[in-house]
């Protein structure tokens, strides 16, 4: 019985919500009325990191920052903004780390001559076997 | 196949726990810092939160003599505790703003009148537009602005007892 009153209790508790108290932003969760610029929102947003839940990108995130920026997104491509130049804003600000597309700084190279190499790598293994099987 | 490329995985094997363990040792700074430090404000205009006290504006933050930006929230914990510490700068001279992200008037004059109210002006943003616009990434988060208007430093979490000289520092050198 203590035990069951311990448990009604601890429904009654009220969690530490880190959320405020607003509704989200108009155009959180809303499609913009031109499919057009829906979609180049849409393009835009699948590019943008979230600043809450790092690793996922704004459109999928429940964060209420993500929400906002989804909105300030959309706004402005209805406004007439280019998805680059909303890009360029935002990088301004939070850093190429708010970005998802790859750049061509220094620090992202690894990343395009990787594929380059592995395929030189496998290239080289395939020819050795060749020469093993010849061989035998 | 020789003998020391025999051994490579297990090599690769140690590479590669040795990397973990670095890593869970020192873990990876999740802080993401705005790009905006030494540039100047973004310009913006933020309506009143409450009827007491004005709302803000960049151009409010370049009066000639360093400012202390904080973007609060009443609905943020680690906020409550940064407030008490806020009045500590106040005591001192501080000159400090607020800017009261997605909340409403009433929990905010609640908020103050429960903690204490350590700011001149309070703009609501309630779009978190001027917050994206700083660079910031969360609350709470503060700047310090010199008096052209100039991000000096930005302060990434609460302002703790402990941070207090940091604070007056930067914002000596600001002046």
């Amino acid at each position: 019985m203590r035990i069951l009153i311990l448990l009604l209790a601890m429904l009654c508790a009220a969690p530490a919500l880190a959320d405020s108290n607003l509704p989200p932003a108009y155009w959180a969760n809303r499609q913009l009325p031109d499919q057009r610029q829906e979609a180049q929102a849409q393009a835009l947003m699948n590019e943008l990191r979230c600043l809450v839940c790092q690793g996922q990108s704004i459109a999928d995130s429940d964060a209420e920052l993500a929400g906002d920026m989804r909105d300030l997104v959309r706004r402005r491509i209805a406004a007439g903004e280019k998805p680059a130049t909303i890009r360029g804003w935002l990088v301004q600000r939070y850093g190429s780390w708010i970005s998802y597309r790859p750049t061509d700084e220094p620090a992202a190279w690894p990343l395009w001559l990787a594929p380059i190499a592995l395929l030189l790598v496998g290239a080289f293994l395939i020819r050795h076997r060749i020469k093993l099987k010849a061989r035998n | 196949m020789s003998r020391a490329l025999r051994f490579a995985p297990l090599a690769l094997l140690a590479v590669l726990i040795a990397g973990l363990i670095w890593r869970l040792a020192t873990p990876v700074d999740t802080n993401v810092s705005s790009k905006l430090e030494g540039q100047r404000l973004p310009a913006f205009a933020l309506p009143a939160t409450l009827p007491s006290k004005p709302g803000l504006s960049s151009r409010d933050l370049a009066t000639g003599q360093p400012r202390l930006v904080n973007v609060f929230a009443s609905w943020c914990v680690p906020c409550i505790t940064e407030v008490g510490v806020l009045q500590q700068l106040k005591a001192r001279g501080v000159a400090i703003d607020g800017i009261a992200v997605r909340d409403r008037p009433q929990a905010v004059a609640d908020f103050l009148s429960e903690h204490g109210d350590p700011y001149e002006r309070i703009g609501s943003d309630e779009r978190s537009q001027v917050q994206i616009a700083l660079g910031s990434s969360g609350v709470p988060e503060s700047f310090v602005v010199d008096g052209r208007g100039v991000i000096r430093y930005q302060h990434i979490g609460p302002i703790e007892a402990s941070d207090v000289a940091l604070i007056l520092t930067k914002l000596e050198q600001a002046k």
